[in-house]
C-alpha cells in the first residue's frame, strides 16, 4: 500500500475515496495465507489421540467423539493464529461437512458388517435356501444347540412368497403407473385433472406403509370377510399403493426429456398417436423406465409392515396369493428375531432372521446396482 | 397442418382410431385410479376403523375412550420423528454439501450412490441392526447421560438394555438422512454459477462463499426436505417396533416406554380382533391424516421455492 | 488504491488444453484497458487468471506470473481469498445476491471483510460505494427493497458498486454491457470512465465500438485456428490499435473483415 501520490484531490461528484482501514466504526479482519499443511498435522494428532484413547480403554464412541472435538477445536485455534477467524472458521466448517460424511457412513458400514458376519453363516447354506419352516419347532433348535440334532428348517417359503407379492405387485404398479405418466406428459396438457393427479402422487407418495397395509385388509375384508382377508394379494395391492407413485414420478421424468421433435416427426409421418407413443415415445425413453421401475421394486422388496398387517405370517410354502396367508423375507427376518421358535434357544432363530436380512440386502443392492446399469448401457445414444 | 388444403372433408372425419381411443381411455383410467385408491384409503379406513371412535369408552383400551387411548400414541409418534428430524437435518446438509460443493465430482457421485444405498436398506434390517449394534453400545451414552444431566426431565433412569425412545429415534435418523440429503443436494446443485462466483470474487472463502450464495438459496428446499423426511418418520414401522420396549407416556428419552402408532398396529395387529383391531385401524387413519399435513405442507414450501426460484432468476 | 499490473510469459491449461499462450503485458494505474478479439481467443479466461477467478473450474491452471506492484499473484504464500478482495470483477450478467436488499448487496463484500461495521459506518460506506456506481440518486429511497426488482442496467451498477465498496486495487469487467440495453450500456460506460481515476479498470468487450470509447488502452486476442491456444497479438494504446495497428490480423478483425 503506497502513499497516495495524487497532486491535487480531483472534484468530480464520487469524492476520493479515503482508505476502509480508516473509516470510523469499521474494523477490518485481516486474512493472511495459510496452506493445508497445519490441518494435516492437526488431523494427524487427533487420530493419534483418538486410538490412545481408544487403547486407553474408553468407549470407542466416546474416543471418536473426543478426537473429533479434539481436532476442531485445534484447528480452529491454530488457523486462527496463522490466518485469522475467517480462514480459521473456513477450515472448521470444512472439517465439520468432512465429519458429516464420515458420520452418515459409519451406520452404513456397521450395518452391512453386521448383516455379512451375522448372516453370512446360514445366509450361503443351500439348506437354508430350500427348507421351510413347516414343522419346525423350537424343540429342533434345542436339539441342534445341544447337539442331538441338525439345523432344520430355512427360508425357502418366503423366498417364494417374496417373488411372488412382488412380482404381483409390479404386475399391478408398471401398467397403471406408466399409464398414468402417459396421460399427465402425452393427453393432459396441463388441464386440471393432471394437475390434480399430480398432487395426489405426492400424496400417495407419502402414506405410510402400514397405513397401505391397513388399507388392502380393511378393502378385502369387505369382499371376503374378516377371517379370509389376509392373502398374498391383499400384500401385492398394499405394495402397489407404495410403488404406483415411484413408478409414475420415475416414468414421467423419463418421458419428459423425450425431445418432442421426435414425437412432432412421428406424427408428422401421419402415424396415429398411439403409434407414435408405443414405437417412438416408450422405446426412446426404455432403458430409463426399466431403471425406475427396477428401483421402485427395490423400494417395496423390503417391506414389512404392509404385509405383516395384511398378508399375514405362514411357516409352510404357499404358492397361491388368492388364498390364506404367505411368507416373505422381511416378515420372517422380523418374526425370526423378535420371536424366536425357542425362547431358551435364540440362537438358531437368530441366524435365520440374519440369513433372511442378509438375502434382502443383496437383492436390494443387486436391484440398485442392475438400475444403474440398466440406465447406463442401453440409454439412447443421443443423450439429452 | 392440412387445414388449407382441405377443411371441408377435414372436419367430420377426423376419425378416432380404436388404437388411439383405447390409448387415450387407458391413460385416463390410470390417472382416475389414483384418485380412487386415495379415496378408497380414507374410506376403507374410516369404514373399518369407526367402531372404535362410536363404541362405549370403557370398552376401548385403557378405559377412557379413543381420543385418550390415541394421544399418547400421537405424542410418542411426534417426539420420535421430531428427535430424528433434527438429528439427521444438520448431517444431511452436510453430507449435501460435501456431494456438491467439497468433494471431487466422481467422488461425490459415488457418495450419491453410497446414500442412495442407504436409503434402499430394508427397515427391517435397520431395526435388527439398531437393536443388536447399536442399542448397546449407546448404553454407556445413556448412563452418561443420566449421570450428568439427569435433572433434565427428558434424562432420566437409563435403562440397561438400550430399548428406549432416544435410541429408536436415531435409527430413524439415520433412515431419513439419504430423503433430507438427496433433496438438499438437488438445491445446491441448483445455485447459480453466477452467485457463486459473484461472492468468491468479493473475496469470500469457501465456507463464506456458501453462506453468501449456496445456503440463503437452498434453504427452503433443505426445510421441504426435511419436512419430507419428517413425514417418513413419522410413518416409520419396524425400526421402532423391533428396538422400543413399549410402555406408557413418559418424558425419559433413556428408559422405555412410550409408543409410536405404527409400532402400537405392527405389535398388536396380528392378535387383534373385533374391536381391537378397529382401533388400530382407527390409529392407522390417524397417522395417515398427520403424514399427509406434514407432506402437503413439505410439498407447498418445495413448490413456493421452485415458483420463487423461477421469477428471481 | 490503484496499482500496476505485470503479466510475465503467462500460459493457461485446462487439463490438458492449452487455452492461452504466452501472454506478457503491463496494464497501467489509473487507466481502462480493454481487450477485445473473437469469442473463444482467451480473453475472458486471461482475464479472470487476474483474479485468480479461474481457479473455480476444477483442473484450470496457469503458468507464469502476475505482478500487481511488484507481488506475484501466484506466489506460493498467497491466498485467492486474499487476491480477489483487492482485484474486484463485475461478471457478463449482473447477478445482485437474490436474497438480499440493495443495501446488504452492497455491503456484502465488507460484511465479510469486516470484524465490525457499525450501522452509522454502514450507512456511509454503502453510500459512498452508490455514489461511486452512479446509482444512489435512483435507489436511496428503496435501499431494503431486493436487488432483483432493478432494471437490468441498475443490477449491474449495483454489482459495480458492490465491487468497488471494498475498494479494491483493480477492477475487472467480463463484458459487461453484453446483456443491457445501449441507454445502460452508456451510463456504465459513462461510469467506467469516472472509474478510472481511482481504480485500474480492466475491461473484455464484445463491442469494438466500445472498446474505443472507453478504453486508453487495447489488447488484441486471437487464436491461429480452433483447437489451438489463444495469444496476444497486439497491445498498444487504443488510438494505435483502432487507427495504426501493426499487425494484419489486428486490421482485418478492427475492420469487421472476420470474427
Amino acid at each position: 500500500m503506497s502513499a497516495p501520490l495524487r497532486p491535487a484531490p480531483p472534484v468530480v461528484p464520487p469524492p476520493p475515496p479515503s482508505r476502509l482501514r480508516d473509516v470510523e466504526g469499521l474494523v477490518l479482519s485481516p486474512l493472511r495465507p495459510t496452506t493445508r499443511r497445519p490441518a494435516v498435522l492437526v488431523g494427524s494428532l487427533s487420530v493419534l489421540l483418538t486410538v490412545g484413547l481408544w487403547l486407553g480403554d474408553l468407549h470407542p464412541g466416546a474416543a471418536v467423539a473426543a478426537g473429533a472435538l479434539t481436532h476442531l477445536v485445534l484447528l480452529y485455534a491454530v488457523y486462527r493464529v496463522l490466518g485469522g477467524h475467517r480462514v480459521a472458521v473456513d477450515h472448521v466448517m470444512r472439517a465439520l461437512v468432512h465429519l458429516a460424511f464420515g458420520l452418515a457412513l459409519l451406520p452404513l458400514v456397521s450395518l452391512l458388517w453386521t448383516v455379512l458376519t451375522l448372516g453370512g453363516g446360514r445366509g450361503f447354506d443351500p439348506q437354508f435356501l430350500w427348507q421351510t419352516m413347516n414343522g419346525v419347532t423350537g424343540l429342533h433348535d434345542q436339539a441342534y444347540a445341544e447337539g442331538r440334532g441338525d439345523f432344520v428348517g430355512g427360508a425357502f417359503h418366503a423366498i417364494v412368497g417374496t417373488l411372488v407379492i412382488t412380482g404381483l405387485a409390479t404386475l399391478i404398479s408398471v401398467p397403471v403407473g406408466l399409464f398414468t405418466a402417459i396421460y399427465l406428459v402425452e393427453y393432459a396438457a396441463g388441464n386440471r385433472l393432471s394437475s390434480a393427479v399430480r398432487f395426489l402422487v405426492d400424496v400417495m407418495t407419502g402414506i405410510p406403509s402400514i397405513v397401505a397395509g391397513l388399507f388392502a385388509f380393511a378393502l378385502f375384508a369387505q369382499i371376503f370377510g374378516l377371517r379370509d382377508a389376509k392373502m398374498g394379494l391383499a400384500g401385492a395391492v398394499a405394495l402397489s399403493v407404495l410403488m404406483i407413485p415411484t413408478v409414475v414420478r420415475n416414468s414421467e421424468e423419463m418421458l419428459r426429456i423425450v425431445p418432442n421433435e421426435l414425437r412432432e416427426a412421428s406424427l408428422a409421418l401421419g402415424v396415429p398417436k398411439w403409434r407414435t407413443i408405443a414405437r417412438i415415445v416408450l422405446p426412446t425413453a426404455a432403458s430409463g423406465l426399466a431403471s425406475g421401475i427396477t428401483l421402485a421394486v427395490a423400494r417395496v422388496i423390503g417391506e414389512t409392515a404392509p404385509l405383516l398387517v395384511a398378508v399375514g405370517y405362514a411357516r409352510a410354502l404357499s404358492w397361491n396369493p388368492f388364498e390364506g396367508p404367505m411368507n416373505t423375507l422381511a416378515v420372517y427376518a422380523y418374526f425370526m428375531f423378535t420371536k424366536p421358535l425357542s425362547p431358551a434357544v435364540r440362537e438358531p432363530s437368530l441366524e435365520r432372521a440374519w440369513a433372511a436380512a442378509l438375502l434382502l440386502v443383496l437383492i436390494v443392492v443387486a436391484l440398485n446396482l442392475l438400475a444403474r446399469l440398466i440406465a447406463r448401457l442401453f440409454a439412447p445414444k443421443t443423450g439429452r | 397442418m392440412t387445414t388449407s388444403t382441405r377443411p371441408a372433408r377435414r372436419r367430420p372425419a377426423a376419425p378416432r382410431r380404436p388404437g388411439d381411443l383405447a390409448f387415450a381411455g387407458l391413460s385416463l383410467g390410470s390417472a382416475s385410479l389414483i384418485l380412487l385408491v386415495l379415496a378408497g384409503v380414507a374410506f376403507f379406513l374410516a369404514r373399518e376403523g369407526v367402531p372404535a371412535l362410536t363404541a362405549d369408552p370403557e370398552e376401548v383400551t385403557g378405559g377412557a375412550g379413543f381420543g385418550r387411548y390415541v394421544l399418547p400414541l400421537v405424542i410418542g409418534t411426534v417426539i420420535s420423528s421430531v428427535i430424528a428430524m433434527v438429528v439427521a437435518t444438520p448431517v444431511a446438509v452436510g453430507i449435501a454439501l460435501f456431494i456438491s460443493h467439497y468433494a471431487p465430482r466422481r467422488v461425490g457421485t459415488a457418495v450419491g450412490f453410497v446414500v442412495d444405498l442407504l436409503a434402499a436398506v430394508p427397515s427391517v434390517v435397520f431395526g435388527m441392526w439398531g437393536l443388536a449394534v447399536l442399542a448397546p453400545q449407546l448404553g454407556p451414552l445413556f448412563g452418561w447421560l443420566e449421570r450428568n444431566l439427569g435433572f433434565l426431565p427428558f434424562f432420566g433412569e437409563a435403562s440397561a438394555t438400550g430399548r428406549t425412545l432416544l435410541t429408536a429415534s436415531i435409527v430413524l435418523a439415520v433412515m431419513i438422512l439419504p430423503i433430507i440429503t438427496s433433496v438438499s443436494r438437488e438445491v445446491f446443485l441448483q445455485t447459480p454459477r453466477l452467485h457463486e462466483e459473484a461472492a468468491l470474487a468479493l473475496g469470500a472463502t469457501k465456507w463464506e462463499m456458501i453462506r453468501t450464495a449456496v445456503l440463503p438459496f437452498g434453504t427452503p428446499g433443505v426445510v421441504g426436505g426435511t419436512m419430507l423426511g419428517l413425514g417418513r418418520a413419522l410413518g416409520e414401522t419396524m425400526a421402532v417396533a423391533i428396538i422400543l420396549a413399549p410402555g406408557a407416556l413418559s418424558w425419559n428419552l433413556l428408559g422405555s416406554g412410550n409408543k409410536t402408532i405404527p409400532s402400537e398396529i405392527a405389535l398388536n395387529f396380528p392378535e387383534a380382533a373385533g374391536l381391537r383391531l378397529s382401533e388400530l385401524i382407527a390409529a392407522g387413519l390417524v397417522l395417515f391424516l398427520i403424514t399427509l399435513a406434514v407432506n402437503l405442507v413439505a410439498r407447498w414450501i418445495v413448490a413456493r421455492r421452485a415458483a420463487f426460484s423461477g421469477a428471481g432468476g | 488504491m490503484s496499482k500496476r499490473i505485470d503479466v510475465k510469459d503467462l500460459d493457461i491449461y485446462y487439463g490438458d488444453f492449452q487455452a492461452v499462450r504466452g501472454v506478457g503485458m503491463t496494464i497501467e494505474p489509473r487507466s481502462v484497458t480493454a481487450f477485445i478479439g473473437p469469442s473463444g481467443c482467451g480473453k475472458s479466461t486471461f482475464l479472470r487468471t487476474l483474479n485468480r477467478m479461474h481457479e473455480v473450474i476444477p483442473g484450470a491452471r496457469v503458468e507464469g506470473e502476475v505482478l500487481i506492484d511488484g507481488q506475484n499473484l501466484y506466489g506460493r504464500d498467497v491466498d485467492p481469498v486474499d487476491v480477489r478482495r483487492q482485484v474486484g470483477m463485475v461478471f457478463q450478467r449482473p447477478n445482485p445476491f437474490p436474497t438480499m436488499s440493495i443495501k446488504e448487496n452492497v455491503l456484502a463484500g465488507l460484511r465479510l471483510n469486516a470484524r465490525r461495521l457499525s450501522g452509522r459506518a454502514a450507512d456511509e460506506l454503502a453510500e459512498r460505494a452508490l455514489r461511486g456506481a452512479n446509482l444512489w440518486n435512483e435507489v436511496k429511497d428503496r435501499l431494503d427493497k431486493p436487488g432483483s426488482g432493478l432494471s437490468g442496467g441498475q443490477q449491474q451498477r449495483l454489482c459495480i458498486a458492490r465491487a468497488i465498496a471494498i475498494q479494491p486495487e483493480v477492477i475487472l469487467m467480463d463484458e459487461p454491457c453484453s446483456a443491457l440495453d445501449p441507454i445502460s450500456t452508456l451510463a456504465i460506460e459513462d461510469l467506467i470512465n469516472e472509474l478510472k481515476s481511482d481504480y485500474t479498470v480492466v475491461i473484455v468487450t464484445h463491442n469494438m465500438q466500445q472498446a474505443a470509447r472507453v478504453s486508453d488502452r487495447t489488447g488484441f486476442f486471437n487464436l491461429k485456428e480452433t483447437g489451438q491456444p489463444g495469444e496476444l497479438v497486439e497491445y498498444d494504446s487504443t488510438q494505435t490499435i483502432f487507427n495504426n495497428p501493426r499487425q494484419k490480423a489486428t486490421e482485418d478483425y478492427i475492420s469487421g473483415r472476420f470474427g
